[in-house]
């Protein structure tokens, strides 16, 4: 990549986690005025994560996905508005309002889901990246989950099975240090998670999940990695989420000051602070961006505004297939 | 036309060797499928005959490689995945029920999996109370499943191609019993509809409405039930979801009285499924309440006198239907 590349990509990653960011604000004011309903879970502080491990993935690969996945369907490519329209139960909604927050789906994008069950992911990207092995595709299974899924017995029958039969799935473990409310220490005996994976024989290495640099590199060489049938590889992102776990969460688990801690490394605020002193970003530039990520999500909410419900004639539709297998 | 001697077992075999034979996409996977043959013998020679890659042996992982094979569904491929009792697919219900059962509707009809899960069901073997119970009426509550029980060589040897032609998740379950029981079948048999129930034997005075590893139970019951003077029409169900509710209804609308022979346990049985529906929709043409015949509300237990005295037998579905029809049971 030339200079002017880097320096076009460096401000897209910027301007992708300022995407999120803004979409999670959004969201969370919709959430308030009734507009969202059920359970919904804030990405913000994690998004260098997000942004910094999709750009490793090609059009084709697969991506499974937690509850926590508004930040990784923006990314991934789904629109803003389709996501916007999920949320609120609209047929014109990725997975026609049926999901809501927790279960974006698109397979145009093979975006195989968030999944609601901590853990319940694991096992199909390790299937969809058996068959990318039983059918030559160099594809990558890439599959995103937090730190509480490292204590699911899912998550050790996963990694054993993508080792040993050597399938290219790359687990992205999103490390917030919570599990809902019950801090790493109270939950793992080996709290560096990287070294747990590691003993199942693949390539395991942590990554500062608050610098989309190190990410993006690092997800990237890992990739490679596996698209190049060198087996699963484990990336641990440490990161933080600033909000609370869901809506519903009045965090009595956790110090302010760990919190303030965090915040001060917020990715947003350090990689643009970055971009400013390489002289890639300027105020001008940065106002544009903002303006036009404004728009985008205004248009989304209008969009999911002037949605429609599906209607309950169609209720039972879709519990099974209406057409002969593909 | 030529017939073949067989077994349920081979049937089985056989229909997992057409399948991998016609359907490049097709590979089983499961504990001890490959190199110990499976554990219930149905797979013995696969291994040789198609390699490891397509005759997969897995960790005992239920939740990963169930997972897994919704997974490679997911990507094309037409995974039949065994499991080795139904007591042991419970540490894969998360992935059966939260995934395979629900990403059709979830995604608003962007993802079906089409999977084939085979798995033993049932008692009779002295296997206690971890290997022996019959949890398909459980799997028959979820919607998104299609659950099917064969209890001929038949459907052993047929329903595992239309299963793997469906586009969505099928379950089939296999009475261990049923595994030796031998016969002779079409040579050119194949798939067979899994839609309908089967009437295994016309009667007129009472429907005997069961599946699987009871339908020789209830046949025989039927047969004895004869000699009394009773004649029993038996039904075969097949599919445990959905029901076939036509053939119960017509032949309980014929008969006028019903016994539901189950082995699942009698409280929220896949029995007292069939007994509200023919209450529901055939209430007027019965003659007798729908009666049930299920295994005993215990643990399974080892011993062979408890275990069979916990079991639905012949004469207790005799004993039923006889009271059903004479009103002296």
């Amino acid at each position: 990549m030339n200079d002017v590349a880097h320096d076009e990509h460096r401000r897209q990653l910027l301007r992708e986690m300022l995407r999120i960011r803004r979409f999670e604000e959004k969201s969370a004011e919709l959430y308030t005025q009734e507009k969202i309903r059920g359970f919904m879970h804030l990405y913000v502080g994690e998004e260098a994560v997000a942004v910094g491990t999709l750009q490793a993935l090609d059009a084709d690969d697969a991506v499974v996905s937690t509850y926590r996945e508004h930040g990784h369907a923006l990314v991934r490519g789904i629109p803003a508005r389709a996501v916007m329209a999920e949320m609120y139960g609209r047929q014109e909604g990725c997975s026609r309002g049926r999901g809501g927050s927790m279960h974006i789906f698109d397979a145009a994008t093979r975006f195989c889901g968030g999944n609601a069950i901590v853990g319940g992911g694991l096992p199909l990207a390790v299937g969809l990246a058996l068959a990318d092995k039983l059918q030559g595709r160099a594809r990558v299974s890439a599959c995103l989950f937090g730190d509480g899924a490292v204590a699911e017995g899912e998550f050790h029958e996963s990694l054993n099975l993508a080792a040993l039969w050597k399938l290219p799935v790359l687990f992205l473990c999103e490390n917030n240090f919570y599990a809902m409310g019950t801090a790493l220490a109270r939950a793992q005996s080996q709290p560096d998670l990287h070294l747990k994976a590691a003993s199942y024989a693949l390539g395991a290495e942590v990554v500062d999940g608050m610098d989309v640099l190190a990410v993006e590199a690092a997800t990237r060489r890992a990739a490679q990695a596996v698209r190049g049938g060198g087996g699963p590889y484990f990336l641990e992102l440490r990161t933080y989420r600033f909000s609370a776990h869901s809506m519903f969460d009045a965090q009595l688990y956790r110090d302010k000051a760990e919190v303030e801690d965090w915040r001060r490394r917020d990715p947003i605020v350090l990689f643009e602070r970055q971009l400013r002193a390489a002289g890639v970003l300027d105020d001008a530039t940065l106002a544009r961006m903002e303006a036009e990520i404004a728009a985008e999500i205004a248009a989304a909410v209008a969009f999911a505004e002037a949605g429609s419900w599906e209607p309950v004639e169609d209720l039972t539709r879709f519990v099974y297939s209406e057409g002969p297998a593909p | 036309m030529s017939t073949v001697t067989t077994t349920y077992r081979e049937a089985i075999r056989e229909a997992i060797r057409e399948a991998l034979r016609r359907d490049p996409r097709v590979f089983l996977m499961g504990e001890d499928v490959g190199a110990y043959g499976g554990c219930f013998a149905v797979s013995k020679g696969l291994l040789d005959e198609f390699g490891p890659e397509r005759i997969r042996d897995t960790p005992l992982s239920e939740s990963a490689f169930v997972g897994a094979g919704i997974g490679a569904a997911l990507g094309g491929m037409r995974p039949i995945v065994e499991i080795m009792t139904v007591n042991f697919s419970l540490l894969a219900l998360d992935q059966i029920l939260n995934n395979a059962a629900t990403l059709l509707h979830m995604s608003g009809g962007q993802f079906n999996v089409p999977l084939v899960i085979r798995m033993t069901t049932g008692g009779g073997r002295q296997l206690a109370a971890q290997h022996s119970h019959s949890l398909e009426g459980w799997y028959a509550h979820i919607p998104g499943l299609r659950v099917l029980a064969p209890a001929t060589l038949e459907d052993a040897r047929g329903m595992l191609w239309s299963a793997l032609e469906d586009p969505d998740p099928v379950l089939i379950f296999e009475h261990a019993l049923l595994y030796n029981q031998a016969g002779t079948l079409p040579a050119d048999a194949g798939a067979v509809d899994i839609r309908r129930a089967r009437v295994r034997r016309p009667g007129r005075d009472v429907s005997l409405i069961t599946y699987g590893g009871s339908l020789p139970k209830t046949l025989e019951a039927a047969g004895r039930l004869a000699a009394e003077g009773i004649d029993a029409e038996v039904i075969d169900l097949r599919s445990l979801r959905p029901l076939d509710d036509a053939t119960i209804l017509a032949s309980v609308a014929a008969t006028r009285r019903a016994v539901i022979v189950d082995e699942g346990w009698r409280s929220g049985s896949l029995a007292a499924e069939i007994s509200a529906r023919i209450m529901e929709n055939a209430f007027y043409e019965l003659d007798a309440p729908v009666a049930r015949v299920c295994s005993a509300e215990v643990p399974m237990p080892y011993a062979r006198h408890l275990e069979q005295a916990a079991l639905p037998q012949a004469d207790t579905v005799i004993r039923v239907a006889r009271g059903l029809v004479r009103g002296d049971g």
